[in-house]
């Protein structure tokens, strides 16, 4: 099976789940024969120290495109970086500092930075730069390397590649297979942007299979896109292997009080004003606990703001975005990792938190929820419950260890592999469907 | 000849409310809950079990025997919420032709922790017996048949003289569970062994469209249980009653299976049924049955590991524990009898974090969408009845 994958975000260049998911998945590809062109977007900045490494082209620039291979992790996968430029979140720190100095040439509202002849991106949107010019460039582009390499389906993940998708779909008659990480409602709940639903509805309805990564998105998008739904399949995200066999988890990093981790961008999608909320209800029953919210967004300021205003300012501690080491480090320190999240399509972040031994109390608004049998799960607006769950794993240690040694069990038998085979599954299914 | 010792459990636990760490309430237990399970189980099984029982004895004329183990839980929940069925139960009772094991009142874990408790338990239930059935039993079972050689000596020297227990695999080696056994060190009773493949052909297969001996015709288990005769005194089948009309619904022709049952067993004029007591004053015991571990008839592994499996069972039965002699002391019937109620295992079952095939018997009733859930709500509950005695959250409890 040969693949032409559309992408924009790969490890080390990566603000956020995709990219991690795109690794995993090419990865489990890779090691079952299949063979991938993966289309990226060049990257803005030069890359960040990371396990990968890119190596000049063997071929020639052709199109605006520059081909790398990654020699060690992958043996069929051949990475093309187009001189597009996509950056679907404004990038970590930024948006606070920006919001401030302002930029010649770009207006900002609400930390959103909005260059270009139009004004697509919504108040409070989280995007920034003319998306729309750069996803019809990165179209046009992903056309001419079509024409030059042979393939049998095309894999676009989420919204961004989807004109790409379309446009080669209708270019060779190859099957379409789209992926769809998050929808529109999942980041911008009520208030969606009717352009990028248009984009992902065109998508999702070209396509030949839609892949969702839980049952949840499946049914938003059945409901909210109106598709078929013989044609979506489940596909569930895993986690990273490496970070399992090759180092195991630290010992835990002693402290006396206990910690209870929020880890994620602080933007509406993620709940961070219920976690402050329940953070609240503990901070009543219990004294020695420190809050912690390791992550950036655009309701970051709010809720610093919002800790202070509750009373709980000195009890919550804002570390801004980690990366790599740091995100270990506060792992080892924590007793309890929250994901709040309001809508969470998948929600990646658990599963490295038990990796690393860490407990986890998730929403049920999320896909992980579906595939977690030893995780605290709780609705995110119940934050009384919320907190009940927090103190109980906080003053109960046979708690927190059971689901611990259970957890890590459990998180240690996803794999992408199986993902993969079930990609596999989907393209055949395309193949077959588009004959 | 092969008696057959039908020996039905009847017990649901009163299940919590929920309880967060912020209720106050003094109020512990679900009852719109409890109250809606055991009537539909009354509807759906214990009333029409039995009548289909009630009708059996009468047609065999005292021919078709049947033992019964009530937990007080259960009897206390039929009393308030489904006396028809309770009043069934006192019929049955005065046929003659049934019999009441004695068993711990609130289906609790008591040998295992305290026992003081186990003994006011299990006299508090022969007394609840000799009220509402007119007679004394004679013959005692522990929780989910919780069983080891110090159970017998214990049952023993409550002067019963017939102990139900588990007849597993590795213990019995190539002997079956068809003959009658004793303790070792001549401990004075008679065990009889659940025969578990007969037992689960009725409780777990009977429905099952995959099993290979689907359907199973009440001809076709009275030939297993003639295949006995000569090999063997008893087959003993003991299962929980819910089996009748909840496990296997009255769609699956369970009703009909257990009316016609009789008929073939005793056609051949060569078996017969008795109960427990009356199996084992008939039958001499064959060997002795050692069991220095406890045993139990719950999932595959047939030990403790459905109650004690995890650091949340243990800790929970612990704590609870604990608190027994400052609950005592206080001499307030309504402190002692929450926690009592408390002690049902079935708490400590909910809490279970063992999947595996048996993953769908702990959901039978189980009100709680995970064992994390269960373990939270039960020890919140604790909490409460701690501060009732006036004590503090315990060391344990990471301060």
């Amino acid at each position: 099976m040969k693949v032409l994958m559309l992408g924009w975000e790969f490890p080390p260049f990566i603000s956020g789940g995709l990219g991690t998911a795109c690794y995993g998945l090419t990865r489990g590809l890779d090691q079952l024969g299949a063979e991938i062109v993966f289309l990226l977007p060049r990257p803005i900045e030069p890359p960040h120290a990371g396990h990968v490494e890119l190596v000049a082209p063997g071929t020639g620039r052709k199109g605006g495109a520059s081909a790398y291979g990654m020699p060690g992790k992958f043996r069929h996968v051949q990475f093309r970086a187009l001189d597009a430029i996509l950056v679907p979140y404004v990038s970590p720190g930024e948006e606070e500092e920006g919001a401030e100095a302002g930029v010649a040439g770009g207006r900002r509202r609400r930390g959103v930075r909005v260059v270009g002849k139009e004004q697509w991106a919504g108040p409070g949107s989280p995007y920034q730069g003319d998306l729309f010019y750069e996803t019809q460039r990165y179209a046009a582009l992903a056309c001419e390397i079509a024409g030059e390499e042979p393939f049998d389906v095309i894999h676009a993940h989420d919204w961004m590649t989807y004109l790409a998708g379309i446009a080669v779909a209708d270019l060779t008659g190859k099957p379409l297979v789209v992926h769809v990480h998050s929808t529109e409602f999942d980041r911008s709940g009520i208030h969606v942007n009717q352009r990028i639903y248009d984009i992902e509805r065109a998508g999702m309805h070209r396509a030949h299979r839609v892949i969702a990564v839980s049952h949840l998105t499946r049914s938003v998008i059945i409901q909210h896109y109106g598709v078929d739904p013989r044609k979506v399949e489940v596909v569930y995200n895993a986690i990273d292997d490496d970070g399992l066999t090759e180092s195991r988890p630290l010992p835990p990093i002693r402290h006396d009080e206990k910690i209870v981790l929020f880890l994620g961008r602080i933007t509406m999608q993620k709940g961070p004003e219920y976690f402050l909320a329940a953070a609240k209800r503990v901070l009543e029953v219990m004294d020695n606990v420190r809050f912690i919210m390791a992550g950036s967004g655009d309701m970051t300021r709010r809720m610093i703001n919002l800790a202070q205003e509750m009373g709980i300012g000195h009890k919550v501690l804002f570390t801004g975005f980690l990366r790599g080491e740091d995100v270990r480090r506060v792992f080892r320190m924590a007793d309890l990792y929250v994901m709040p999240s309001v809508s969470e399509p998948f929600g990646i972040a658990p599963l490295e938190a038990l990796a690393n031994d860490v407990p986890v109390l998730i929403s049920k608004q999320s896909g992980v929820s579906e595939i977690l049998t030893h995780a605290l799960k709780v609705d995110f607006w119940d934050v009384d419950e919320m907190a009940n769950k927090i103190l109980a794993v906080l003053r109960h240690p046979p708690l927190q260890a059971t689901l611990r040694s259970h957890g890590s069990i459990e998180v240690r038998r996803l794999s992408w592999l199986d993902a993969a085979r079930n990609c596999l599954k989907v393209y055949e299914a395309a193949v077959a469907a588009a004959r | 000849m092969a008696s057959v010792c039908f020996y039905f459990q009847i017990h649901q636990p009163l299940r919590l409310r929920r309880y967060s760490v912020f209720d106050r309430s003094g109020e512990y237990f679900d009852d719109q809950r409890n109250r809606e399970i055991c009537q539909r189980i009354a509807q759906r099984c214990y009333l029409p079990a039995n009548q289909v029982i009630t009708e059996l004895i009468h047609r065999y004329q005292g021919r078709f025997r049947v033992t019964y183990s009530l937990s007080g839980v259960i009897i206390e929940q039929l009393q308030r919420f489904a006396p028809d069925a309770l009043e069934s139960f006192r019929k049955l009772a005065a046929t003659g032709a049934v019999e009441f094991l004695s068993e711990t009142y609130y289906h609790s874990l008591a040998f295992l922790y305290s026992r003081e408790e186990f003994l006011e338990q299990v006299r508090l239930h022969r007394r609840l017996m000799e009220n509402l059935f007119g007679q004394t039993p004679r013959a005692f079972r522990n929780t989910e048949l919780i069983y080891s050689n110090e159970v017998a000596r214990a049952a023993a020297a409550l002067g019963y003289r017939v102990v139900l227990c588990e007849g597993a695999d590795h213990l019995l080696g190539y002997r079956s569970p068809t003959y009658l056994y004793t303790p070792p060190d001549g401990i004075p009773v008679k065990l009889l062994l659940k025969n578990y493949r007969l037992s689960d052909d009725i409780a777990f297969r009977f429905g099952n469209r995959n099993w290979s001996e689907w359907p199973l015709t009440a001809d076709k288990f009275a030939q297993w249980i003639d295949r006995v005769n000569g090999h063997g005194y008893v087959v003993n089948l003991f299962m929980d009653y819910e089996t009748f009309g909840e496990h296997q619904r009255a769609e699956t022709g369970i009703f009909d299976f257990l009316r016609c049952l009789p008929e073939y067993v005793l056609a051949s004029g060569q078996n017969d049924f008795r109960t427990v007591s009356e199996a084992a004053a008939a039958y001499e015991a064959s060997g002795e049955y050692d069991v220095p571990y406890m045993l139990s008839w719950a999932d595959t592994e047939r030990d403790l590991s459905a109650w004690l499996g995890n650091a949340m069972q243990s800790s929970a039965l612990h704590e609870l524990y604990g608190l027994e002699e400052a609950v005592k002391r206080t001499g307030d019937p309504v402190l002692l009898r929450d926690w009592r109620m408390l002690q049902s295992s079935d708490h400590f079952y909910y809490m279970c974090t063992k999947y595996s095939a048996d993953g769908v018997v702990h959901k039978y009733f189980n009100p709680y969408d995970s064992p994390y859930d269960s373990f939270i709500n039960f020890m919140n509950v604790l909490d409460h009845l701690r501060s009732r005695l006036g004590l503090g959250a315990p060391s344990a409890a990471g301060r």
